[in-house]
């Protein structure tokens, strides 16, 4: 079985973004991490690769440093990584996005393609089913389970107020969700490996199939109007109270100067 | 691809076991107040197996037209039929905007629509409004700024920065919006819409997948995104058993019980009752966050709340940035506490 696992490298949100003095975010004081719900997709094919045996490719699009995240795919149990990066393919939206990764994967055999449902920079949740689209596989989004039997796989699908227990045949992709699994860690003898390991560098004449006028910011069909940062709601007033009775007579004084009781 | 073609805001109205979700009439009533500057028609495509009686309803909350796509194999969501559907009708029907709720069915659908049609789409938008792109005309250049342009804004990294986004030269403008954003209009008792039926024919291939299962959430309380008060528990609550205190708290005050991500995650409440970027927006009138520390992406889905009442042991807890009131301390002895004196104060009235 062939998989391929397509991961982000993201700046991480969580523990605090950090902000210039003008209040611009501050992308370089951020730690750039792999995209939690990327590595939920990784760990969901490393262990279909521990269970039924399996090559686990991963593949980037991104900076060159973007290689630090398939090093770190590597070092987890992730066999090769493909990064696909070239000055043309920057400022892409989705659309673009998803042509290029398709552009790169059909130079690849697979069974299943794994990504993230969605990444935490941007949150669109929009790659992986464009990417299943351009293919023209079958796509199961938020996938909570995947189970694999022949070329059957069985994935435990998430909606707001139900799940479906969803039969689909291979080739086809699967967007994980983080709740999937507790990724693993680096290992030692993985992190040896991923030192190692030689990194498949792609750009753009590597392509298969992709207009140029489909990649890039040229190839975008949404442009940005407007970016701005978000003036957060201030603080309010903050309490600290020597006793729970305190507590509570500072709340239902503030619920009836507001007139809800 | 001729831009003039397209015309009319469609919304997709979304179904689930024939009932018509909030979020179609939400998006039919922001559909309304943008086909009025464009002077144009409101139309909704209902796509599901033996729907034609909503139709009505959607005539109620603004629907000038309803497009039914009703076919057997569009029971149960499936992405490829209804994908089929959807793009068969903007094929047909060449909508100038096209509206899908960022659910968990709009967010499979939407990217796949939306590469099929090759057009690009925005997510989870919070804002819509028709202007000009560019915003400002780029002097000696003011023939190019494109007008009645639909101007779609969103929140990004985890709700901290806020993007507005155009699509100039595809059609249609297509968004998913974000559910519990836009307002509804106040529906038209017996108003009727021009009813058109629509199937581009259903042949199974091999995006079709097969449901073997259909599993239910138990569903016994209300909406959190139709509460006015809601109390909110995070991890700090510490066990499934201990969201008792914040269920008394919410009685007592004719409120519901919500969660942050980490207590769906460590499965004590059911997903439908979480609040937060991945979860549902609310903006109810009274927010309690308990022992929520309030990462970013929950505080993006409940920092339009009237009012913020955080309680958390730690004094440094981002919450306590959105909070109007904070209070630092043990939420095991405030929050009964709480209840037991609103409890006195409500009797007393």
């Amino acid at each position: 079985m062939k998989i391929i696992v397509c991961i982000k490298q993201v700046p991480d949100t969580k523990g605090g973004v950090k902000f210039n003095p003008d209040g611009t975010l501050d992308r370089g004081a951020m730690l750039a991490i792999m995209n939690p719900d990327d590595k939920a997709g990784l760990e969901a094919a490393l262990r279909l690769k521990d269970q039924y045996g399996a090559e686990v490719t991963v593949l980037t699009m991104g900076l060159p440093k973007a290689a630090d995240v398939l090093r770190e795919a590597i070092a987890m149990g992730a066999d090769k990584g493909i990064l696909v990066t070239d000055r043309v393919l920057g400022g892409a939206d989705t659309w673009a996005t998803s042509t290029t990764i398709a552009g790169a994967i059909r130079n690849l055999d697979y069974d299943i393609i794994i990504t993230g449902r969605q990444a935490i920079d941007g949150d669109t949740a929009q790659v992986g089913p464009q990417i299943a689209e351009h293919l023209g596989i079958p796509v199961v989004s938020y996938a909570q389970e995947i189970k694999v039997n022949g070329n059957t796989v069985t994935v435990k699908r998430q909606y707001d107020d139900r799940y479906h227990m969803v039969e689909v045949k291979t080739p086809c992709l699967i967007t994980a969700l983080s709740e999937l699994n507790e990724p693993r860690y680096m290992t030692p003898g993985g992190i040896f490996d991923a030192c190692k390991a030689e990194i498949t560098t792609w750009g753009r004449a590597d392509l298969k199939d992709v207009d140029d006028s489909n990649i890039g910011l040229a190839g975008s069909p949404t442009k940005i109007a407007r970016a701005s940062d978000k003036v957060r709601k201030g603080a309010g007033e903050k309490f600290v109270p020597e006793t729970p009775t305190e507590a509570v007579d500072i709340i239902v004084g503030k619920l009836k100067e507001k007139h809800v009781i | 691809m001729n831009l003039e073609e397209y015309k009319g805001v469609f919304v997709f109205a979304q179904q689930v076991d024939n009932k018509v979700d909030g979020i179609a009439y939400e998006l039919l009533g922001e559909a309304t107040r943008l086909a009025a500057p464009l002077n144009a028609k409101v139309t909704a495509v209902l796509v599901g197996s033996g729907i034609k009686n909503l139709a009505d309803s959607l005539a109620e909350y603004g629907a000038d037209r309803v497009i039914v796509v009703d076919d057997p194999e569009l029971k149960d969501y499936r992405t490829e039929p209804y994908a089929h559907a959807l793009a068969s009708v903007i094929n047909e029907f060449k909508p100038e905007i096209m509206l899908v709720g960022a659910t968990a069915i709009g967010r499979d659908l939407g990217p796949t629509v939306s590469a099929r049609v090759a057009t690009g789409l925005t997510a989870d938008c919070t804002m819509l409004e028709i202007g000009d792109f560019p915003l400002v005309a780029i002097p000696g250049k003011e023939s190019e700024q494109k007008h009645n342009q639909l101007l779609m804004t969103r929140p990004a990294f985890g709700g901290n920065t806020i993007a507005t986004i155009a699509c100039p030269n595809n059609r249609p403008q297509m968004a998913t919006v974000r559910p519990g954003v836009m307002q509804k209009i106040e529906p038209k008792k017996g108003a009727k819409a021009e009813i058109v039926e629509f199937n581009p024919g259903f042949t199974p291939n091999n995006r079709y997948v097969t449901i073997k299962e259909v599993v239910k959430a138990v569903n016994d309380v209300a909406d959190i995104m139709d509460a006015k008060i809601l109390v909110s528990g995070g991890r700090g609550v510490g066990s499934k058993e201990n969201f008792k205190i914040l269920e008394d708290l919410a009685e007592v005050l004719g409120g519901t019980v919500s969660c942050s991500r980490a207590v769906v995650d460590s499965g004590w409440k059911p997903k439908d009752l979480q609040v937060g970027q991945t979860g549902k927006t609310v903006r109810p009138n009274v927010y309690f966050a308990i022992g929520i520390s309030g990462a970013i992406q929950h505080v993006a889905g409940m920092e339009e709340s009237d009012i913020i009442i955080a309680i958390n042991k730690d004094e440094d807890a981002p919450i306590f940035d959105v909070a109007d009131y904070g209070i630092v301390g043990d939420l095991n002895k405030i929050v009964p506490e709480l209840t037991a004196k609103l409890k006195a104060e409500i009797a007393a009235k």
